[in-house]
């Protein structure tokens, strides 16, 4: 600056001094130590990491990246460096300059990095060293490589998954939470079974986190054995093959049921002709003639064990004739009702004879004049319940209406695709164990079923992820509806908020493969 | 020769003492060994003087600015000591003459006026930059000050002190008490003193000059180093290498204070024959 402004400079000469340690002739810095006395009183490489063990899964050339991520690396690329010196620890007390491999030949299992690093010491002289360090390479095969290699055969754990019902819906709900909550993914095996599913995993403890997921979704009743298969009693190691049998609760959703009077007293007096509305790790009953509600979890349940008194396999179609609401809208348990009177008429009696039903119901928010509703037919059936004999004098309604129908509207759409989809989960199935073409229809029918429930219910629908189906063009017929009200679907929003999922899941499936 | 020490585990023993060729002070609450190494080495020649520091604590405080500027950053870890027992900063002085900043009591001024031969004049001076020890640096001749140092105060160490008064940089540092310590015989003064800078210091002074360190490493040479002109005193951190540098420098090998009265002698010797 001063040479800038023309004034005179004197010139200056950096002058020597000695090394305050040996002596000898050097400029001054800041420590007033040679370089060399520098070093061996401190050595700026302390504290860092000389030796590393990294792992390495030999089938996908994949880095572990604690705690679990894998890092795809070639040998001596610039991503496997940065993986490499990310592993090191209390580097950042020291500045990186440089880091370079060093060859080493691949069956030594070694990876040689050398660093150099400068860091600030005595009075802000910086000192730069160059240090080696090495990794030891550790073959562990990775999750997803584990998975592949697995043996099915040689399963570990099994859990036998039960429901001891007509019909597999709940099972169809439950591969939905599954697929969305990837419980499975560990099972080296997946198996249908008559009335259940069978799970195997190469870990006891992957079986068991998975019992503690369906736990978490629905009422289970889960015991577990082990079998011994081989024992080394010199070494105290002994091998097992352990089973879980969890067992689903057999009511489901609009089932009907009559509650054991001792339930129904600690209930405070509930029912006992309730309808069960939801299930989830608790189940819902609700009384349609009073609109009391209650929820029993899985532990309240197997106390007491009650069976459902008729499940939707035996709902009878009704025509509405009148509807006479007698209270305002009431929330109860998150849903809303509205308790009305109703004269109903069943379909197949329906221009045949006058018999009618005056009922109460819950569905008065729901039904109109004209349409069509799914319910119990108490007048006409023949129950054989225990529970329901045991009550002296309890009137029973003669209807007891369910759902509303939205068959008549289904009429015009049937065989057409949705334009939606569900993932489904990769299951054997025995082919021993199926019964030929009818159960396979059987089997169609309970999904057809599922599905309609899904469309009707948003609140089924929460839990489970929706696919776009890209084979579903919009036909021209739909479009031209008739101003009536349509039968429920999946609104396209819902969709589209999963068109990013599922581009995601795509790429996490190019990603496994 | 010089001899290698430390006040109260602080190797800054240029702090605590101020050594001329005329008398030696001590700070007065440093420990007894300390004292008596001093008692030991000079008593027999010049007086060693243990002055009270009550004054000076206030003094430490009041020079903060000015001391921590140069040593907060290398000597950050004490700074209550120097708080307490900022000694040296206080004084200069050579063996005419011994200047005292304004903050000095009247009690302190007689005590040293006792203490001190009759010859040597004890001053207070009226100076805002009062750390002298840290502003200025002298021999018996000449001496370097802070460049914005009072023209009173330049008159008066010029009376006092008798000497020819340079205002100077050291290294580009303005604290040239600090940098530097200089006999009548030789000086250390900063290692990142500029070769021209050190001829020209060396052409003031009119001793030969050496860029060094004392406590190994540490470029704070007054804080590590007394001398005078037969003996020195260093902090104990100073390496081999540095106390050879020194005894070269300040010429200590040969030199006893007998030398000098023997060399007086024999110049009054020749004036009269």
């Amino acid at each position: 600056m001063a040479g800038e402004a023309g004034m005179f400079t004197v010139h200056q000469t950096v002058g020597t001094v000695l090394c305050c340690k040996c002596g000898i002739l050097m400029a001054p810095n800041a420590a007033n130590m040679c370089v060399k006395c520098l070093r061996s009183e401190i050595d700026i490489t302390e504290g860092l990491q000389k030796h590393v063990i990294i792992i390495h899964c030999p089938e996908c050339d994949c880095y572990l990246q604690p705690p679990r991520t894998w890092l795809k690396a070639q040998v001596e690329s610039k991503e496997l460096l940065t993986f490499c010196v990310k592993r090191l620890k209390n580097l950042n007390k020291v500045r990186l300059i440089h880091a370079e491999f060093i060859w080493t030949e691949p069956h030594s299992k070694r990876i040689k990095v050398k660093l150099r690093v400068q860091k600030e010491v005595l009075n802000g002289a910086v000192l730069e060293q160059a240090f080696l360090v090495e990794y030891v390479v550790q073959d562990q095969m990775c999750e997803s490589c584990s998975k592949v290699q697995a043996n099915p055969d040689q399963w570990v754990a099994a859990v036998q998954l039960r429901q001891h019902v007509s019909h597999r819906r709940t099972f169809f709900y439950l591969e939905q939470l599954i697929l969305k909550h990837d419980a499975a993914v560990r099972a080296i095996r997946i198996r249908q079974m008559d009335r259940g599913i069978d799970f195997f995993f190469s870990n006891r403890s992957h079986a068991v986190k998975f019992v503690e997921f369906v736990q978490k979704v629905v009422p289970i009743k889960s015991r577990s054995d082990k079998q011994l298969v081989s024992q080394d009693s010199k070494s105290n190691s002994y091998n097992y093959k352990y089973t879980f049998s969890v067992e689903i609760c057999p009511i489901c959703r609009e089932d009907l049921i009559c509650l054991p009077p001792k339930l129904a007293a600690s209930l405070g007096n509930l029912g006992p002709i309730v309808i069960c509305t939801k299930i989830s790790n608790v189940i819902a009953l609700l009384d349609p003639l009073t609109l009391r509600h209650c929820f029993l979890d899985a532990d309240q349940y197997w106390r007491t064990s009650f069976t459902s008194l008729l499940s939707s396999k035996q709902l009878v179609e009704y025509v509405v004739l009148d509807v006479d609401p007698i209270s305002s809208e009431v929330n109860v348990g998150g849903s809303k009702y509205v308790l009305a009177d109703v004269q109903v008429a069943r379909v197949s009696d329906f221009g045949k004879n006058d018999t009618m039903f005056f009922v109460r119901t819950h569905l008065g928010h729901l039904l109109n004049a004209g349409d069509y509703a799914l319910g119990y037919d108490m007048h006409a059936a023949n129950s054989n319940d225990m529970e329901l004999d045991t009550y002296k004098g309890l009137v029973i309604p003669e209807v007891i209406l369910i759902k509303k129908s939205y068959e008549e509207k289904r009429q015009k759409k049937r065989g057409k695709p949705r334009s939606w989809k569900l993932k489904s989960l990769n299951m054997e199935v025995d082919a021993s164990e199926t019964r030929g073409r009818a159960d396979e229809e059987k089997r169609n029918a309970d999904y057809e079923q599922f599905i309609r429930d899904l469309e009707e219910n948003p609140e089924l629908r929460f839990n489970i992820s929706l696919y776009r189906n890209k084979e579903y063009q919009p036909s021209e017929m739909a479009s031209v509806t008739d101003g009536e009200e349509d039968a429920p679907s999946v609104p396209l929003e819902e969709l589209l908020a999963d068109l990013e999922i599922q581009g995601e899941a795509e790429e996490d499936e190019g990603m496994k493969e | 020769m010089a001899t290698r020490l430390r006040f109260e585990n602080s190797c800054e023993i240029g702090v605590f003492t101020k050594l001329t060729n005329g008398y030696c002070l001590v700070a007065d609450e440093g420990s007894e060994s300390f004292y008596s190494i001093f008692e030991s080495e000079l008593a027999d020649v010049i007086p060693v003087v243990k002055t009270s520091i009550g004054g000076t604590r206030i003094i430490g405080r009041l020079c903060i600015g000015e001391y921590f500027m140069s040593f907060c950053n290398q000597y950050y870890d004490m700074p209550i000591r120097l708080l307490k027992t900022d000694f040296r900063y206080c004084f200069v002085g050579n063996k005419k003459g011994l200047l005292l900043p304004h903050t000095t009591t009247d009690q302190e001024l007689q005590h040293l006026k006792n203490s001190l031969p009759d010859e040597v004049v004890v001053q207070r001076i009226d100076e805002k930059l009062s750390a002298l020890g840290n502003c200025m640096a002298c021999n018996d001749h000449v001496a370097l000050t802070h460049t914005d140092l009072d023209k009173e105060t330049e008159d008066m160490i010029a009376d006092v002190l008798g000497v020819e008064v340079f205002r100077q940089t050291i290294a580009g540092n303005v604290l040239v008490g600090s940098y530097c310590a200089f006999s009548n015989r030789g000086g250390l003064v900063h290692p990142h003193t500029s070769i021209e800078d050190l001829d020209e210091l060396s052409t003031l002074l009119q001793v030969p000059l050496v860029a060094g360190t004392v406590n190994r490493g540490s470029e704070v040479i007054a804080g590590g180093l007394i001398v005078n002109d037969w003996t020195a005193f260093c902090g104990s951190d100073t390496t081999a290498t540095e106390l050879s540098v020194i005894e070269n420098v300040f010429k200590l090998r040969e030199t006893q204070p007998t030398d000098i009265a023997n060399e007086m002698r024999k110049s009054l010797i020749d004036t009269h024959a």
